[in-house]
């Protein structure tokens, strides 16, 4: 059995920076986090703000049904065949991180038909704190949170809140009504993440996914000159 | 034969997408055909029996040096309808990504050029246990226990039995899986001088026809 093998065909791994003919692929982004704090929301923003300038696909991973991926073609966000749902066996985070090959088969069935690409966004199933996405899968991750989920959950930590490349507090429009300390949600996430970015977001307003978008394409262009991303 | 290997493999955590698929559980759920442990068990034996046995025969078939696309050939013949033929071609495909990063080989790399759109899953898993050094018997099991062990797990998780009892299930299926195990890779030591026919054909319509509606869901947890 020889392990240097070259990869000349389909399949190629995951962690390959470059398509088959070495141009460079498109950069992956994850967003993951529990239920109901706007990750789809999030997606759809990014798309709007986004497509103009990139061309983009997504995937998205439901728990159930296949609920986001209709939202994101029904609110028009892209074109139906730029998105793609997975189905994740109950399992939201074995699909994004112990077993990636549902998600790369997705991302390069995407990057096939819908050649060039620049940028995939891979939406996680709502999930716990602890779901963070493979290095195999994405680039570079975003884990999404809400204040009307409590504000204590920056200082519960766990691997999404604290490595994540980019944490999104969103709906800071309901830290009123529901008593959410963003100060306090702001020194705690400083305390889990120290240097790694931490953005409140509002979708509500306009243009409140501003500073996200900028965060991506900072990536993107960084990726697409072949620096590390 | 590297016994590591053969666990490796047979691992329900072997990255290959596996965890995705009920094997028709799902649907058998839905339909109250599944209920319990006792309907899980009868469920599983039926498919030991008959997708299990002609899937075991076709990954020995593959690991014992049967030519593989003859194989993949052989495999759609066996898989009539068309939602489970394109379940099987994509979990080949996630099947090649995983063994061709685990055990690769010149076989491997073959077959992903001739069907870069995916081999029916127990062939690609044939050739990977043929580079891992195994046995068509090998190859044999590890089909013929994931025929059963995938429903169960899905099973667990649909109906939230208690896992002990999905366990206790496995290992009374047990002389069974080996009994098909074994008729699989004997089957396929023929294929060797007698042709594909000598592969078993067995098959469930119901899980054909339930397989088929799964795949029109618009709510479900597993792909297929």
């Amino acid at each position: 059995m020889h392990l240097d093998h070259s990869q000349p065909h389909e399949h190629t791994p995951s962690i390959s920076a470059t398509r088959p003919d070495g141009s460079r692929r498109a950069l992956r982004v994850g967003l993951g986090g529990p239920v109901g704090s706007g990750k789809t929301a999030t997606v759809a923003a990014l798309c709007r703000t986004l497509r103009d300038t990139w061309p983009i696909a997504v995937v998205t991973n439901d728990i159930y049904t296949r609920e986001d991926a209709e939202f994101l073609r029904r609110e028009a966000v892209l074109p139906p065949e730029r998105i793609t749902a997975v189905e994740t066996g109950a399992c939201p985070h074995t699909a994004i991180r112990d077993d990636i090959s549902a998600n790369l088969e997705a991302v390069e069935h995407l990057e096939t038909t819908l050649h060039p690409l620049d940028l995939v966004l891979i939406e996680s199933g709502g999930d716990n704190l602890t779901a963070t996405f493979s290095k195999g899968l994405v680039d570079v991750q975003i884990f999404v949170i809400d204040v009307a989920s409590g504000d204590d959950i920056p200082r519960k930590g766990g691997p999404g809140i604290t490595t994540a490349d980019l944490l999104l507090i969103n709906k800071t429009d309901l830290a009123p009504h529901v008593g959410a300390d963003l100060d306090t949600m702001a020194m705690d996430a400083k305390r889990q993440r120290g240097d790694l970015p931490v953005i409140f977001t509002s979708l509500t307003t306009d243009d409140g996914i501003r500073d996200v978008a900028d965060w991506v394409t900072g990536h993107l262009a960084q990726w697409r000159t072949g620096a590390t991303a | 034969m590297s016994r590591a290997a053969l666990l490796l493999l047979a691992d329900g955590r072997f990255p290959a997408g596996g965890h995705a698929h009920s094997g028709g559980v799902e649907a058998a759920v839905a339909h109250k055909a599944v209920h319990d442990t006792p309907s899980l068990e009868a469920f599983c034996r039926g498919r030991l029996h008959t997708t299990g046995l002609t899937a075991a025969a076709l990954a020995a078939a593959a690991a014992a040096g049967v030519d593989p696309l003859l194989l993949d050939d052989a495999a759609d013949a066996r898989t009539p309808v068309p939602a489970l033929r394109a379940v099987a071609r994509r979990l080949g495909r996630q099947m090649m990504r995983a063994a061709r990063a685990t055990f690769p080989s010149e076989d491997l790399e073959l077959l992903a050029a001739a069907r870069p759109q995916g081999a029916h899953q127990p062939i690609v898993l044939g050739l990977a246990a043929r580079a891992a050094g195994l046995h068509p018997l090998d190859a044999a099991y590890t089909v013929a226990y994931e025929s059963v062990g995938g429903p169960a797990t899905a099973a667990v998780r649909l109906l939230s039995l208690d896992p002990l009892d999905a366990s206790g299930l496995l290992a009374r299926l047990g002389p069974e899986t080996n009994h098909v195990a074994q008729a699989a890779a004997d089957a396929a030591t023929r294929a060797l001088t007698e042709g594909l026919d000598a592969l078993p054909s067995a098959s469930s319509p119901l899980l054909d026809i339930t397989g088929e509606q799964h795949a029109t869901w618009t709510a479900r947890l597993f792909a297929s």
